[in-house]
């Protein structure tokens, strides 16, 4: 048994900015992420780069999952 | 009990025209309401009929238009976390580079090419890497990377004042150390492994520092 119900507009705004939110909070993380690989790889340290990559690599996993349930939301819409 | 020509109830939840019902009552009984999401709202949320004429016009949703610029805007943000996600991996691949490509050993210069206080010029470990050798004293050589770690201007060893000093932006550098004393740069210059065979000088290595 399924309810298939589709979201209203206001329920759909109020999941894009939650949604929006973490989005952002991720993309300050690799941001920082990115300058502190930066420069350690310019000081020559080479520990922490492949560990920031595959972290970096999660948060866009992560905003991508989230803009997947956007695109679905979107087509239960329809 | 009367039949009212109706078609029999079927009381599964999820029947046709019934989706979302929780009681028994077909969905097709009741009027159906007027979409909300085709009813165009103004900025001050009255009516349209309260609105002036240019806005009737030009009717424009504003909780729609509010819906559509933060979803655009995630997109945004989700592709800018793609640009970021590769932008650490094309740190890596800089990495792998440079260490595969290593420096190697090369002849700088003769000892007595270098009068003490003096400086000279070279590149290593490749022709667009410029370095410094600064003779201190009489047995003390030392060796840097020319590019400032600020924005990568040269800069210009002062062997009387101890420093060595950045044009671009007033950064200076500790010339026994290379470490940064003043200015906008925060990381060492980067050291160049000096090697001292005999009367001759030799680049055998780079040693690029955070602290």
């Amino acid at each position: 048994m399924s309810l298939n119900r589709p979201f209203t507009r206001a329920q759909r705004a109020t999941i894009v900015n939650g949604m929006l939110a973490f989005v952002l909070m991720l993309v300050v993380l690799q941001l920082w992420l990115l300058t502190a690989t930066m420069n350690a790889f310019l000081g020559g340290d080479q520990s922490v780069i492949w560990p920031a990559a595959a972290a970096s690599l999660v948060c866009f996993l992560l905003n991508a999952g989230l803009l997947r349930y956007l695109y679905y939301i979107e087509r239960t819409r329809q | 009990m009367a039949d009212l020509g109706r078609e029999p109830l079927d009381v599964r939840i999820d029947s046709p025209g019934r989706e979302g019902l929780t009681g028994t009552t077909p969905a097709n009984m009741y009027r159906p309401l007027e979409d909300a999401e085709q009813v165009t709202i103004a900025p001050d949320w009255r009516p349209m009929e309260e609105q002036p004429t240019w806005r009737t016009d030009f009717p424009i949703d504003w909780p729609q238009d509010h819906y559509v610029e933060r979803r655009d805007f995630m997109k945004f943000m989700v592709l800018t976390s793609l640009a970021f996600a590769a932008g650490q991996f094309w740190i890596a691949m800089q990495n792998w580079w440079r260490r595969r490509s290593g420096s190697g050993t090369v002849r700088l210069a003769s000892v007595n090419d270098v009068p003490v206080g003096a400086t000279h010029t070279f590149t290593y470990p490749t022709e667009h890497d410029p370095c410094i050798l600064v003779r201190l004293d009489q047995g003390t050589f030392l060796a840097y990377s020319q590019k400032c770690t600020h924005l990568s201007c040269a800069v210009v060893p002062r062997v009387e004042e101890g420093v060595i000093r950045c044009p671009c932006h007033e950064g200076f550098f500790d010339l026994a150390s290379g470490r940064p004393i003043a200015g906008p740069p925060r990381r060492p210059l980067s050291i160049v492994r000096l090697d001292i065979r005999g009367d001759e000088i030799f680049a055998s290595g780079i040693e690029n520092r955070t602290v």
